[in-house]
């Protein structure tokens, strides 16, 4: 480990390993720090993404995917079920080969990788460096750094200790459990999502097939939500109903941010990338392909800036506002609707899924699923206009 | 004092998140939640996925 870098990333997920990637030239250090022993490990995900989103961002190894996903099926809180053909290709990955797969790719081109690698405070020095304090194997390190990029997940600390409020509200929070079922019967092109305030309080239950008998089985509880019962005793009772006998490989817990990301992703010699910086599909959940749009753009803007010597805001901010027009605007107007469907009550759900059932299953697709719930909440209208405008 | 049961606990950092105070610190192997800082708002005992946290005394 040397005593400088020009650029230090913090955590070694989808958004770090990205940012390290697009951050390293033949003419810059830069370090990525995990504090867990292994990339990848332990696997807080339920592992979905969209295939083709994928394929442009990242050279992707067929051993990264578990399984290739082509159908959904929704059902609604009294068991009445929609089916639908996914417009485009799902894949389930297998996170931690993905994830160490990226950080592999990163270290190829010159990444210094260190894991048990614990950042425990960043203050900023009278140089205009960050001086980065690390334990690593139970002994203390003291780094300069230019830029640090803050890529520490859900739990993220490094943008607080840099002065940037991150604090999530509870509402704007999913209180997840997952376990990795075995032994169970699933359509393995299918995924299921259950929708019930029973089962699931302002979120959702998700069954994601990864083949061989295997499923990832989890819920979200909305942080305002929450019940006497933790997520994972929801989960539970879930599992003893529909799947008595599967065998439980894993049990995870996590939280999803639902929130708009920080209004603040970049500072001077700063970047917040990934969950991080709450950047989360709001709707669904998902937040693979925003940690590596984020980090593609990070890594550029802080190779640039080592680049010019110049790494102040002045030049950083060129990733909030390349984020903030692109994937940023969309999840903001995702932001919208979320508050919508959270407060939409299981009745409401158990009628839209009736009407549904009114049309031939051919013609069901996530349009005719948002006409109908337009029909019936008209409010929507607005949000609906501006989605559209923007897919088409 | 908000107390840690460490068989419940799974180190996924839900916590933090939510924490108004960033009294919480999360290492490979452990919770900590320094008490000095903590406000007991017990925003992290209604957010813990596994009901690893709660309030004593």
């Amino acid at each position: 480990m040397r005593t400088e870098y020009d650029i230090v990333v913090v955590g070694g997920g989808p958004a770090g390993s990205t940012t390290a990637r697009f951050s390293k030239t033949e003419n810059n250090s830069v370090a990525l720090f995990e504090k867990d022993r292994e990339i990848g490990i332990p696997v807080r995900c339920a592992e979905a993404t969209s295939e083709l989103c994928l394929r442009n961002l990242v050279p992707l190894d067929p051993k990264w995917i578990a399984n290739t996903i082509t159908k959904a099926r929704l059902i609604a809180p009294d068991g009445k079920e929609v089916n639908l053909n996914l417009p485009v290709g799902g894949i389930i990955l297998h996170r931690r080969l993905f994830d160490s797969g990226l950080a592999e790719i990163a270290a190829n081109l010159g990444v210094e990788v260190f894991t048990k690698a614990y950042v425990h405070r960043i203050e900023p020095d009278e140089n205009q460096r960050w001086k980065v304090f690390v334990r690593h194997l139970d002994r203390e390190y003291l780094i300069k750094a230019k830029i640090v990029i803050a890529a520490d997940g859900v739990e993220s600390r490094v943008a607080r200790w840099a002065g940037i409020k991150s604090q999530t509200l509870l509402k704007d929070i999913e209180s997840c459990a997952q376990v990795l079922l075995g032994n169970v019967d699933v359509v393995d092109e299918r995924i299921d999502f259950y929708i019930s305030s029973k089962l699931a309080p302002g979120g959702y239950v998700w069954v994601f097939p990864k083949g061989n008998r295997t499923a990832n089985v989890g819920l979200g509880v909305n942080g305002a939500q929450t019940l006497q019962k933790c997520s994972l005793d929801l989960l539970n009772d879930f599992i003893d109903e529909k799947f008595p006998g599967a065998a439980r490989l894993t049990t995870v817990a996590g939280g999803v941010p639902v929130a708009k990301s920080l209004k603040k992703i970049a500072a001077d010699g700063l970047l917040i990338v990934g969950d991080a910086a709450r950047q989360v599909n709001p709707v669904s959940g998902g937040g693979i392909l925003a940690a590596i749009t984020a980090g593609k753009i990070a890594g550029a803007v802080a190779a640039k800036a080592i680049n010019i010597n110049d790494w102040s805001l002045k030049v950083l901010k060129e990733y909030q506002t390349e984020w903030d027009k692109g994937a940023g605007k969309d999840y903001t107007l995702f932001y919208h609707i979320k508050g919508w469907i959270t407060q939409l009550s299981d009745e409401y759900y158990n009628e839209i899924a009736e009407m549904l059932h009114k049309i031939p299953p051919s013609e069901v697709n996530l349009l005719t699923i948002f006409k109908i719930a337009l029909r019936k909440k008209p409010a929507l209208v607005l949000d609906a206009v501006k989605l559209f405008a923007k897919m088409i | 004092m908000i107390q840690i049961n460490s068989d419940h606990c799974d180190l996924c950092g839900t916590c933090l998140s939510v924490c108004p105070v960033d009294c919480i610190e999360l290492t490979e192997t452990k919770l900590n939640i320094d008490e000095s800082a903590c406000t007991k708002c017990q925003l992290c005992v209604r957010i813990c996925p596994f009901k690893a946290l709660k309030l004593v005394g």
